[in-house]
């Protein structure tokens, strides 16, 4: 038996573009489901907007499963909402209450430019993966499972590690913008695990340094963890930083020997 | 594209070597964010460790006058005389303490150089603000005002330098009478005040710092994670403590500097064994 939620009024984030200094609009929403996930909400909004002959607000969304990791937005000053856990295409109507109101504002950093209303450029992210986030495996074919033997509490770290979505909720919700959660997510996943090591340091140095010229510093608050979709502790940054320091003298050291 | 941040280049990595000299290795290792937290959580080990030795040295206050070598005198004075005795055989007089002192000196130089820097940087990586409140979930209160209480800490240590090392904002300094002093300084209330006042700014800032310093040295342990929150507070808890029982116990008159104490007494004492 579906509820329905009546008089919520929306402070939207409109900002035409790139340039533009942008401004909370409100809209009401009389009556939703409490069934309707966050998104549909907006989507009937903006089924309303268009039939009015207003512009549509721009949001990021894709899969609306929770596994993407295209959907942001800062709910009420949280990233993704209220919920912890979830994604916002994960968010619900029943998590809020009639007569609430809802304040929704894009991801905020200098390396997420706002594209238009509440969709930003996450690209820097692509920079860092590309920096070495990745193994340069032969392809072919699928080698046989448990053909490399992983430890099963390593294989846990790494796929926890692994569940990383590219969301960027950590670096919206971080005080100072860093990206740290991210990187560390990607690092580790690759570091913890045997077909990582041939490449372990190249990766966490460059990686590391990529993040470093789009993002901000972490001071430790926690802030990213409580934020993640996929509540990725921050256990990773240490093991990132650890690398890190690491690679610092074994790089050097290789290079010396070159 | 994403907009870049303004700052020094960091070096080129291994795999990619640059046609350039590589910086360095501190200069390089120092010149990235992740690079500068482990500097400010070496610096911050240093400055812990001060600050807890520094703590229970002042201790020697509550006991009072003691005889050593034949000699009654306030034991904290003692303390201090054997810290400018420390190593005496082998380095000079003063030699170890000035060691010590340069090599704190210089830790606090980087830590507030790198906790500079780096703010700059976190200011400049989300230079328009959340236009909305932010509800923070986990973030303490020690963690948000990191900057705040250092900066407190900071000043309170300029003060503390001019009031009981130099003596300069003293009322009724003595080169070497380190118990008299302390009276002198503590026994004005406003100045108390300022001492437990900044104490308090200082645990609050150990409390974040000792937890936060783990994950900057990358010392992430599943098995030791849970203590380190036990450790900062503990290790927050004790120098607080013990750092505002001083201008407490002064005010309430435990620590009271007795002017015909020491060398009146020691003489008396003298006469005595004769």
């Amino acid at each position: 038996m579906s509820k329905h939620l009546t008089n919520i009024t929306l402070k939207v984030w409109r900002q035409a573009g790139p340039a533009d200094a942008g401004h909370f609009e409100t809209y009401t929403v009389p009556e939703i489901s409490d069934e309707a996930s966050f998104l549909e909400m907006l989507d009937i909004l903006n089924e309303r907007l268009i039939s009015d002959g207003k512009e549509a607000v721009v949001f990021d969304h894709d899969c609306r499963e929770g596994i993407c990791g295209t959907c942001s937005l800062m709910i009420d000053g949280q990233a993704h909402g209220p919920q912890r856990g979830t994604a916002t295409c994960q968010l619900h109507m029943r998590k809020f209450q009639s007569g609430d109101t809802i304040t929704i504002e894009p991801w905020r950093a200098s390396a997420f430019p706002i594209i238009k209303d509440l969709m930003v450029d996450r690209s820097a992210f692509d920079r860092i993966v590309e920096a070495g986030g990745f193994i340069t495996a032969e392809t072919g074919g699928a080698p046989d499972a448990n053909l490399i033997p992983i430890p099963k509490p390593v294989a846990d770290a790494a796929m926890d590690a692994a569940e990383c979505i590219g969301c960027g909720a950590c670096v919206a919700a971080c005080p100072n913008g860093a990206a740290n959660l991210f990187t560390g997510a990607k690092v580790a996943h690759l570091n913890l695990l045997p077909q990582g090591q041939a490449e372990r340091f190249g990766r966490v140095e460059a990686m590391v340094e990529t993040m470093d010229s789009y993002f901000g510093s972490c001071t430790n608050h926690g802030e990213c963890e409580a934020a993640c979709p996929k509540s990725i502790s921050i256990d990773v940054i240490a093991v990132m930083n650890q690398d890190y320091r690491k690679s610092k003298f074994k790089n050097r050291k290789a290079l010396a020997r070159s | 594209m994403a907009q870049t941040l303004q700052r020094g280049p960091v070096s080129g990595t291994a795999v990619k070597r640059a046609g350039k000299k590589r910086k360095p290795f501190l200069l390089d290792f120092y010149s990235t964010a992740v690079g500068k937290k482990y500097v400010m959580a070496i610096t911050g080990i240093m400055l812990i460790g001060f600050v807890v030795a520094h703590m229970v040295g002042n201790l020697k206050m509550y006991l009072g006058i003691v005889e050593k070598d034949g000699v009654r005198d306030y034991d904290l004075d003692i303390y201090g005389e054997y810290l400018r005795q420390l190593l005496v055989p082998i380095v000079p007089e003063y030699g170890t303490l000035w060691l010590m002192r340069i090599g704190l000196l210089a830790a606090l130089v980087f830590h507030v150089h790198a906790a500079y820097t780096l703010t700059v940087l976190n200011r400049k990586a989300r230079p328009v603000k959340y236009q909305s409140a932010r509800d923070y979930q986990v973030a303490s209160f020690a963690s948000r005002t990191m900057r705040w209480t250092g900066s407190l800490v900071l000043l309170f240590i300029l003060w503390h330098l001019a009031d009981l090392t130099l003596g300069w904002v003293n009322p009724d300094f003595e080169y070497g009478e380190v118990y008299r002093n302390v009276d002198a300084s503590l026994s004005r209330v406003p100045v108390a005040i300022l001492y437990i006042v900044a104490n308090i700014a200082l645990g609050i800032h150990l409390f974040h710092g000792v937890w936060s310093l783990f994950q900057s040295m990358g010392w992430n342990n599943p098995k030791f994670n849970q203590w380190r929150r036990s450790l900062a507070t503990a290790i927050a808890a004790i120098v607080v403590i013990g750092n505002v029982s001083f201008p407490v116990m002064v005010l309430a008159g435990v620590v009271e500097f007795d002017p015909d104490a020491g060398t009146v007494i020691h003489g008396e004492v003298e006469e005595v064994d004769e």
